[in-house]
């Protein structure tokens, strides 16, 4: 209650040593509506006056305002995209699309990479190897000091450098080519009848799910082990061959061939893309690797002795007693750093990775200069995706800790 | 508490301060009243505004913003530059930040009439050309399906680009950069084949490269860019100052009025030099000025002639001809309309 | 003990205590610990073989770039090029171009700022590490008066030093003594209405207002300082004006923040917690780009800001946000007996915060303002992409220059920057661990 007491720098502050008559302006709670009051009259007229100023200074500047661009035809070029993209008839909502997806890809595969590698260097700080523990620590320590954007320039330029002219470029025959104009990779040409290899997939999952129950149920009832994870893996893996060669393999590779400025056929990764991946991911690893050393060391000694005790081998005591108890810790932290990763994905605009803030409130912006339009876009972009991942993460998070009694 | 609300308040005061009351309708008296012109440039462009170590600007449209302040002031260095990025220029113009825009922009029928701005004249008539290196043997921008292609994004360049392929029905790949220095420091690490913008800009790009002497520009121009200062729109007499503070370096040229021999042909008997020059007629008051506000621009910059042989001429380590920007006595397209 | 006596007799027992033998030589000196901590098993053994081999493969090639192939002195680029790209070096020379840093250094530190005015930013930083200093060592005296100067004459010298002062004032004397009247009317009413003693109130705020009259004085008055447009700023000196308005903004703000975030007033929480959410959700850079092309948007007609201060603006919002919430980890922290002693002892709900809770809390979040200021500190370097040049935005641009351009120029630029923010950002994260161990009041397990 005491809370709702004083306005906290308004006029009244200065009343501290005031009698205590109870006056009707003495009321905490009238008090503290009266600067409720105020407070939202005054954000309200900010905002009034800003939007005022804002219709002003368009229609000063003649600039028309609305939503109408989006079905504007673009006309410029974007080096990657997922989606159909055609500079010639493609629209500014398509720029919108095709930038958002390139900052997903870049992101999700970020946050992938990023996780391996520093659950790895995580793992190698506790190491009783001094050797691997010390280069794990120089690793975190020399990485996490150096701005990302700094990061970001030194690989792309320096990947630039490194490697070679198209017409000199690495060639590892079926597997592609590299150069500096990015990697080449041979792109799947799917067949007639290869759908039935992705329902196969799709039927092993079921089945794989299927036997990790019933080995559970049947090891909680009997307490026989069944080994449940490789017969689910075999079956992953073999069915969908097996139908995929019952089906005839219908599959060809579009093997890419050098020739002219770059080679032909193939799917392109571009460099761009390549150092933004690898800068993004080494960098969010050292904050990872940090979150999962504090994460393991948090979970205390007693939980390893006692396990043991109970006549757990090491591998099961960090799967079924460590690692639990750790994620709990781990995981908030690792929410936030996933968004950081996404969020620095727009320092890609600094090397032309042609993603959301590049593709978007960059060219687009420039070239309709519709400032408030795509520069709210962008952010209300950004912001839907940091709240969705946190929503997601609290909900993950939520069952995490059920667990605990 | 009470700290807090100092503070708030101080950064409320530093905010009114800092921010300068600018731009009203008269630009003329805003500028006369702040006693310098502040002018919106490139953030490095050589030949056309460049700063060197000490901070010192130069350039040819440097050279337009100081004879602005000279026919106002009498002083080619009542100027005040701010760097602008290609993105931040119109609104730093719309918003009043700037009294004048002469950083190499391209004037267009969309800029003109959409944004709220003024095209106050020509000082530089470019166009879109393709920077390769020599060992490609390549002669012809015809020659350049599938390359890559870098630039620097907020700019005609792409959809030129865009535009040029498609008609010629050649494939490419665009790498738009935010920055031109990234761009230069991407075409230069090999990232793409050509580096395409404003010829005038490869010239002076080509400067920062590694080796220059490996680099050629292709003779295709894919566009017309004519540059020019840039005024916002509704100030009349603004935009007269700055469309006849070119005028009268070309009108100059024509005439023959160098900066050295101004004087003498002030008092001369050529009637057309002595009307611009302001010994004759009063047509210094028909946009604010002085007489002698012509006569002020000459010994500040000197004529067309010489600002652009001083900064992009052959003998300047740009080395551009003069090409369509001659006089149209000459073959060219600059035209002083007369002073009358 | 009780049969010791027995044994004296016996052939078999010891008398004598042994005296202490060394450990075998294969359980001591660096033999045991090569052992134990780098070969005790073959997987080990392999994983310190692997760590020996990345090690051969990144630091010979760098130290033969960085220091042996090193060109540490000359005068152009001629120094640093290969003699196939016209400079005095042989053929397939791959080395670091420090002398190029040497001949670029007071650019990098200063920007444009001009030669004979580089001694303001000089004086700047002595009283910025001047007061800093005494303010870090925890045991140094003169906190209160430190806080004092850091906190008012510090950024007021400052910002006269840096632009020059003599800012155009004169016409705030008379919106300020409206206000004046207007605020002092209402805390006296205020006080009418709630039937208690106006002259407190009165007092302070009157003082506060002759305070800011002072203030409009000494911005308005001419020190006959030459004024320096923020345009010629650069280098070090932006980054690090910057970082620091950044943080020194959002403290105010992120505590006025939390504190309304954790209040039980609706709509100042949801206020808030809108304000947070916001920010923190969208990245660095849009807040730039925001602050660059749409801000000026938003102000009337006729003011305009200048391009530092509305980077200043964006990221003192972007890094209040961040603020507010590590503030709120200290204000959460503290134990609740600590509200209901303070509540018991009649304290009102300013003085509570003022004396008891905001005191405990910020100390305890000492380490992670240090930590919102590295990253704070690293995030400075994407202004150079709405075009300011801060130190690497200094260092990049310096690339354009042909006196200087080879091949070796960027990678040897990127590395002096790398070098710099390591040495800042290190140093300050060990001061951070420094000071969590020392507010560490001991609960370890």
């Amino acid at each position: 209650m005491a809370v709702t007491d004083v306005t906290p720098n308004g006029p009244g502050s200065a009343h501290d040593d005031s009698a205590p008559k109870v006056a009707l302006l003495n009321n905490p709670e009238i008090r503290g509506w009266l600067f409720q009051v105020v407070l939202a009259v005054v954000v309200a007229y900010l905002a009034y006056s800003g939007w005022k100023n804002m219709n002003a200074n368009l229609q000063a500047a003649g600039i028309a305002s609305g939503w109408a661009f989006l079905n504007n035809n673009a006309g410029f070029a974007i080096s990657q995209s997922l989606i159909e993209y055609n500079q010639a008839s493609s629209t500014y909502g398509r720029v919108y699309l095709v930038g958002l997806i390139n900052t997903l890809v870049v992101a999700v595969i970020g946050v992938i990479l990023a996780t391996i590698i520093g659950f790895l260097i995580g793992v190698a700080r506790l190491s009783k190897n001094w050797m691997v523990s010390r280069l794990a620590a120089v690793y975190v320590e020399s990485l996490r000091n150096i701005p990302l954007l700094l990061q970001i320039f030194i690989w792309y330029f320096g990947v630039l450098r490194l490697l070679p002219q198209p017409r000199d470029g690495l060639d590892f025959g079926f597997f592609g080519l590299l150069n500096n104009r990015g990697y080449f990779a041979p792109k799947p040409v799917w067949g007639d009848g290869a759908i039935y290899t992705l329902y196969a997939f799709i039927a092993a999952c079921v089945i794989a799910w299927g036997i990790g129950r019933w080995a559970r149920a049947r090891q909680m009832a009997t307490g026989q082990i069944f080994p449940a994870f490789w017969v689910g893996f075999a079956v992953i893996v073999l069915l969908p061959v097996i139908v995929f060669l019952a089906a005839g393999a219908p599959l060809t590779w579009d093997v890419p061939v050098a020739g002219g400025f770059r080679p032909k056929g193939g799917m392109t990764i571009i460099p761009e893309y390549i150092a933004m991946l690898v800068a993004l991911s080494t960098y969010t690893a050292t904050y990872i690797a940090e979150i999962v050393r504090a994460g393991i060391l948090a979970v205390s000694k007693g939980q390893t002795e006692a396990a043991h005790a109970l006549g757990l081998r090491s591998g099961p005591t960090l799967r079924l007693v460590i690692i639990p108890q750790a994620l709990r810790i781990i995981i908030p932290p690792l929410t936030n750093q996933y968004l950081n990763l996404t969020k620095n994905s727009s320092l890609a605009v600094a090397i032309a990775y042609p993603e959301l803030t590049s593709v978007f409130a960059g060219t687009a912006l420039n070239q309709t200069g519709q400032a408030v339009e795509i520069i709210s876009l962008t952010m209300l972009t950004y912001l839907t995706i940091s709240l969705l991942t946190s929503a997601f993460m609290n909900w993950y998070n939520s069952r995490v800790a059920l667990v605990e009694r | 508490m009470k700290k807090l609300m100092l503070t708030g308040v101080l950064g409320v005061v530093t905010l009114a301060i800092a921010g300068s009351a600018a731009a009203s309708a008269a630009t003329l008296d805003d500028v006369k009243a702040k006693g310098f012109v502040q002018c919106g440039v490139s953030q490095g462009l050589p030949g056309f505004s460049n700063p060197d170590a000490n901070g010192n600007w130069s350039g040819m449209d440097v050279d337009l913003c100081r004879a602005v302040a000279a026919a106002i002031f009498g002083n080619g260095d009542a100027v005040k530059f701010t760097p602008l990025s290609a993105k931040e220029r119109f609104t730093a113009l719309q918003s009043g930040e700037i009294d004048l825009l002469s950083r190499n922009t391209t004037w267009t029928m969309s800029r003109d009439t959409q944004l709220g701005l003024n095209f106050a004249g020509v000082n530089y008539y470019d166009g879109q050309g393709f920077m390769i290196r020599t060992s490609m043997n390549i002669n012809s921008a015809l020659e350049l399906s599938g390359a890559s292609i870098c630039t620097n994004t907020g700019t005609t360049t792409e959809l030129n680009v865009a535009d040029y392929f498609r008609a010629n029905n050649m494939e490419y790949e665009l790498v738009a950069f935010e920055k031109s220095d990234e761009v230069v420091a991407a075409y230069d690490a090999g990232r793409c084949d050509v580096y395409t913008t404003d010829q005038s800009g490869l010239y002076a790009q080509r400067l920062k490269l590694t080796n220059p002497g490996e680099h050629k520009v292709l003779p295709e121009i894919i566009s017309k860019e004519p540059l020019g200062p840039v005024v916002r729109q509704g100030d009349d007499q603004w935009f007269n100052i700055v469309k006849w503070a070119h005028i009268a370096t070309v009108n100059a040229e024509e005439l023959g009025i160098t900066q050295a021999n101004v004087d003498e042909m002030a008092a001369g008997d050529n009637p057309a030099a002595k009307r611009l020059l302001g010994t004759e007629g009063e047509f210094g008051a028909g946009i604010g000025l002085s007489n002698d506000w012509a006569a002020n621009i000459i010994k500040a910059v000197g004529n067309y002639g010489e600002i652009f042989n001083r900064n992009v001429g052959p003998d300047t380590p740009l080395g551009i001809a003069r090409g369509i920007n001659a006089l149209w006595s000459k073959g060219g397209l600059q035209y002083g309309p007369p002073v009358r | 003990m009780s049969d010791r006596p027995h044994t004296a007799g016996i052939a078999y027992v010891r008398h004598d205590m042994l005296s202490e033998q060394p450990a075998p030589s294969t359980s001591r000196g660096i033999v045991a610990w090569l052992r134990e901590s780098l070969f005790s098993s073959i997987p080990y053994t392999l994983l310190t073989l692997l760590c020996l081999y990345i090690l051969y493969v990144i630091i010979p090639p760098m130290v033969e770039f960085l220091f042996t192939d090193a060109v540490w002195t000359g005068a152009d680029r001629a120094a640093c090029a290969t003699q196939a790209q016209g400079g005095m070096q042989p053929d397939g020379w791959f080395g670091a171009c420090w002398a190029y840093v040497g001949a670029y250094t007071n650019q990098f530190v200063y920007g444009r700022y001009p030669d004979a005015e580089q001694w303001r930013v000089n004086v700047v930083a002595v009283m910025f590490f001047g007061g800093l200093v005494p303010l870090l060592i925890p045991a140094a005296p003169f906190k209160r008066e430190n806080i004092v100067f850091m906190a008012i004459v510090f950024p007021v010298a400052t910002l006269i030093l840096l632009t020059g002062g003599h800012f155009a004032v004169g016409g705030l004397y008379v919106p300020l003594l409206i206000a004046a009247v207007l605020v002092l009317a209402v805390v006296f009413a205020f006080a009418k209405l709630s039937e208690s003693d106006p002259m407190p109130g009165l007092r302070s705020a009157g003082l506060l207002f002759v305070a800011l009259a002072v203030l409009l004085f000494i911005l308005g008055f001419d020190f006959g300082l030459r004024p320096v447009g923020t345009s010629r700023w650069g280098g070090l000196l932006v980054t690090m004006v910057i970082a620091l308005t950044g943080i020194v903004a959002s403290l105010p703000i992120g505590i006025a923040l939390a504190l309304g975030r954790r209040s039980a007033m609706p709509i100042v929480r949801f206020a808030s917690i809108v304000f947070i959410e916001f920010w923190r959700g969208v990245p660095l850079i849009t807040v730039l780009f925001m602050s660059s092309v749409m801000l000026p948007l938003f102000l009337p007609e006729g003011v305009s800001f200048d391009k530092l201060l509305r980077a200043l603006i964006g990221v003192a919002l972007f890094s209040s946000a961040y603020m507010a919430e590590v503030v709120r980890g200290g204000i959460q922290a503290l134990p609740k007996g600590q509200y209901e002693g303070a509540m018991a002892l009649g304290l009102n709900w300013t003085q509570m915060m003022r004396k008891i809770i905001l005191p405990q809390a910020l100390k305890l979040v000492i380490p992670g303002i240090v930590n919102s200021f590295i990253a704070l500190f690293k995030d400075t370097t994407l202004v150079l992409i709405i075009g300011l040049f801060d130190f690497l935005g200094q260092i990049q641009s310096s690339y354009s220059d042909p006196a200087w351009s080879s091949p070796v120029q960027s990678l040897t630029g990127y590395f002096f920057a790398a070098f710099i923010y390591f040495i800042f950002c290190f140093s300050m994260s060990r001061y951070s661990q420094f000071m969590e161990r020392k507010l560490d009041t001991g609960h370890k397990r």
